[in-house]
């Protein structure tokens, strides 16, 4: 019998685990990624000097790779666990309860709000990381104007829109996916449980509200 | 307040999940009781239904069904929805007809899981739950005089949650109301009741592993940490136990290998 690790993280518990550390790390990479963004109110040569001293530090490379290898386990693990819980709970009720005891709205469309949160990474890569290369410089340095993407993005309030409601979808993720997380990784106590609910909740609010502030600000105030 | 209620009888209206056996298709059949006290169980309420039916000569109702003392986890059905019926903490046998109003129409159907095929009726095959079970929930003993019960101190916080989680009478229902057909609230309960204690240490890893394996073989779906097994649990197992099973299947993983493959050498 192979007793070896991959049998245990081939297993319903095992792929939890792999889905709760990629998600882990993706939780922390939208708080930093959130708090970046919030440069955009400090200026446009803040901002821009931001994203240059990122994408020229040649680790951004390393960085980038295990983003990309968590987000593509996470979402293949996902997806592969989903199908297989709907085939092993094939019939659901006649009738569904009046008060649907324990499950959140959060934790009952985690497939929907991650899907539709992978599909807007996708897209937000093309639109900002792939988008249109303007150049500008700051103390003589010559960077990308990333700020000028940005700006005319949001001015469009169809983009504002979609942005909103895909945010929105990326809290609602995070709210369960973080408690969440922790439970799956065995880190439960009593005394515990309570916190890390009400940070989790607390985290995906301020994520949420972070990145939508930059749109807000962007379409309200300068537009 | 049940004495009060003696004197009345209830009208109600039943749609129950009748099914041949396992290949037949099933369907909800409707059904009407006119004289319900208000004092049967819900278990009762089905008995004088299939008085009725064997006296107009059709098939009796097939339910699963022993000590009828909220103990056994052998009364299994999903009432409106809900495994055991909408009292929270309460097995089927113990869920009294007072519980519904007069005039209600009840949905009566049978747990529902790939692991857990339909046999007739409201009769499932749980024998998955056992398989598991077998696969590692006990701890093995030498035969002899049984040990004095306070041989072993245990502290009280200890005994009283291993009390806590082997209160599971694998009814399933936690099986029924998961989304997911996942049976993880019974298994940590099974995992957490001898992890706990100084007599489950000599197998700790061996259990974990292979009690999740044989559940993962037998179909049951993983966790989504949604919580609807814990709210629908008649002995209310919490999922606290969920995540104890979680540390023992990742503490098996990575420190339990050696001790695993020398005994299965």
């Amino acid at each position: 019998m192979n007793q070896g690790i991959v049998r245990y993280l081939s297993s319903t518990i095992g792929r939890k685990y792999l889905m709760a550390i990629s998600g882990l790390v993706w939780t922390l990479f939208v708080l930093a990624h959130m708090l970046g963004n919030l440069l955009i109110f400090i200026g446009a040569d803040a901002y821009n000097s931001y994203s240059y001293k990122l994408v020229s530090n040649p680790f951004i490379y390393i960085a980038e790779a295990g983003l990309v290898l968590f987000i593509a386990l996470h979402a293949i693990n996902g997806i592969s666990l989903k199908m297989r819980n709907s085939r092993t709970k094939p019939t659901l009720y006649a009738v569904t309860p009046k008060s649907v005891k324990g499950a959140s709205l959060s934790s009952k469309t985690m497939i929907w709000s991650g899907s539709i949160t992978l599909v807007f990474l996708v897209l937000h890569l093309i639109t900002f990381k792939y988008g249109a290369h303007y150049e500008t410089s700051v103390d003589g340095i010559k960077m990308r104007d990333i700020y000028r993407n940005v700006v005319e993005c949001f001015a469009q309030p169809g983009y504002v829109a979609w942005y909103t409601v895909c945010l929105v979808l990326v809290g609602l993720h995070l709210y369960h996916g973080f408690a969440s997380s922790f439970q799956t990784l065995g880190i439960n106590h009593p005394k515990l449980n309570t916190v890390i609910k009400r940070f989790g909740w607390a985290y995906s609010i301020v994520v949420a509200a972070g990145f939508l502030a930059v749109p807000f600000y962007v379409f309200f105030v300068k537009g | 307040m049940a004495g009060n209620n003696n004197s009345r009888t209830m009208r109600i209206h039943l749609k129950v999940w009748r099914q041949k056996d396992k290949s037949s298709e099933g369907r909800l059949v409707d059904y009407t009781l006119d004289t319900v006290s208000p004092d049967m169980s819900f278990l009762e309420m089905i008995d004088v239904l299939n008085g009725q039916l064997v006296g107009r000569g059709e098939e009796p109702i097939a339910f699963a069904h022993d000590c009828r003392e909220g103990i056994c986890g052998s009364c299994a059905m999903v009432i409106d929805g809900e495994p055991h019926g909408p009292q929270t903490g309460t097995t089927t046998c113990q869920l009294h007809m007072r519980t519904f109003n007069d005039g209600d129409t009840i949905v009566v159907e049978p747990f529902r899981a790939k692991a857990f095929p339909v046999i007739k009726d409201l009769v499932t095959d749980r024998s998955a739950l056992d398989r598991i079970q077998a696969a590692g929930g006990y701890v093995s003993v030498s035969t002899g005089n049984a040990p004095d019960g306070n041989a072993i101190p245990i502290a009280k916080d200890l005994a009283d949650a291993a009390m806590d989680a082997a209160a599971c009478i694998q009814c399933g229902a936690c099986v029924a109301a998961c989304r997911n057909g996942s049976a993880m609230l019974f298994v940590s309960a099974k995992v957490s009741q001898f992890a706990l204690l100084p007599q489950g240490q000599a197998e700790r890893e061996r259990r974990v592993s292979r009690m999740v394996w044989q559940m993962d073989e037998e179909d049951f779906g993983s966790c989504t940490n949604m919580g609807s097994c814990a709210a629908a649990c008649p002995k209310e197992i919490k999922v606290d136990n969920i995540a104890r099973m979680n540390r023992e299947f990742g503490r098996a993983m990575l420190f339990g290998q050696q001790r695993e493959q020398r005994s299965e050498d």
